[in-house]
């Protein structure tokens, strides 16, 4: 059942992938972005981190979705749509050399006995992980305290950057 | 058959070649922007898998307490990166990245 909803999937997210990088239409591409993050949601699913699939729905799929969607819109006067540039075959090569790179290196690893973990294998446990993820993030001694609020600065920094930037200067 | 931790990866690796091709192939700046995010969703998958098949009992979670940090930080880039994005189009018009050349030596 779980391999069933894995294969799935994984079609689906890499089909949607890579129509996002092939597509002329940018707008139907930031439409299919947006059903490849639900998909990554469906992966954490089979990864039992249901908090994670919750919050990659939430800030992937709305929040960045929508926004891209707006500067689609805003920024709207491609009559060419969304073409390549120069380096489109030079990029493949590259893009396939990481890729083989990559699976050559996971395919020839020992993984032990991580691999076939039975812990790890069966369903998915019927248990939340929300309070886990914040003891792990907020334990007194080896939590991410400190990260979490430099974390909340940035994210800070980069709304008062995001709103001076796009400010009219002209109209004030 | 089973899932093991060498599907995950190779998903994983997968996206993250989709994204890096479109991020290195593309001229417009939105789109260059959603394949980094693909990028970040890939390398988000690789860290859950980790988390969930080394330390299978839901007691030790940093591969979790990482892939929020990653989704914050890919939560400021992309409204840092659009308004960016938008300010220079509204200096010269177009968003394609190879008109944005005035800083080339």
């Amino acid at each position: 059942m779980i391999e069933l909803a894995f294969w799935v999937l994984a079609l689906i997210m890499v089909g949607a992938a890579i129509a996002v990088v092939l597509l002329r239409n940018i707008f139907r591409a930031a439409l299919l972005l947006v059903l490849c993050f639900f998909t990554v949601a469906g992966i954490y699913i089979t990864l039992n981190a249901d908090f994670l699939a919750a919050v990659q729905v939430l800030i992937y799929a709305g929040a960045i979705g929508i926004l891209l969607i707006f500067a689609i819109m805003l920024t709207r006067n491609l009559p060419e749509g969304n073409p390549f540039n120069r380096f489109k075959v030079k990029a493949f090569v590259i893009s396939l050399l990481v890729l083989a790179t990559m699976i050559g290196v996971i395919v020839g690893t020992d993984w032990g006995g991580i691999s076939s973990n039975p812990q790890a294998v069966e369903m998915p446990v019927d248990e939340s992980t929300t309070s886990y993820v914040a003891a792990a993030l907020f334990d007194q001694d080896k939590g991410f305290v400190l990260p979490f609020e430099i974390a909340s600065v940035l994210l800070l920094a980069a709304l008062i950057g995001a709103v001076v930037l796009v400010r009219d200067r002209d109209r004030r | 058959m089973h899932l093991g931790i060498e599907h995950y990866l190779i998903l994983s690796a997968v996206m993250f070649s989709i994204g890096l091709y479109g991020a290195l192939a593309k001229r417009n700046a939105v789109a260059i922007l959603m394949c980094i995010e693909i990028m970040l969703n890939a390398v988000n998958i690789a860290m859950i898998a980790f988390s969930r098949y080394v330390v299978p009992d839901v007691v030790l979670l940093t591969g979790h307490v990482f892939a929020i940090f990653v989704m914050t930080v890919a939560a400021a880039e992309a409204a840092v990166g659009l308004a960016i994005i938008i300010s220079i189009y509204r200096s010269r018009q177009s968003v394609d990245v190879e008109q944005a050349d005035s800083m080339k030596g």
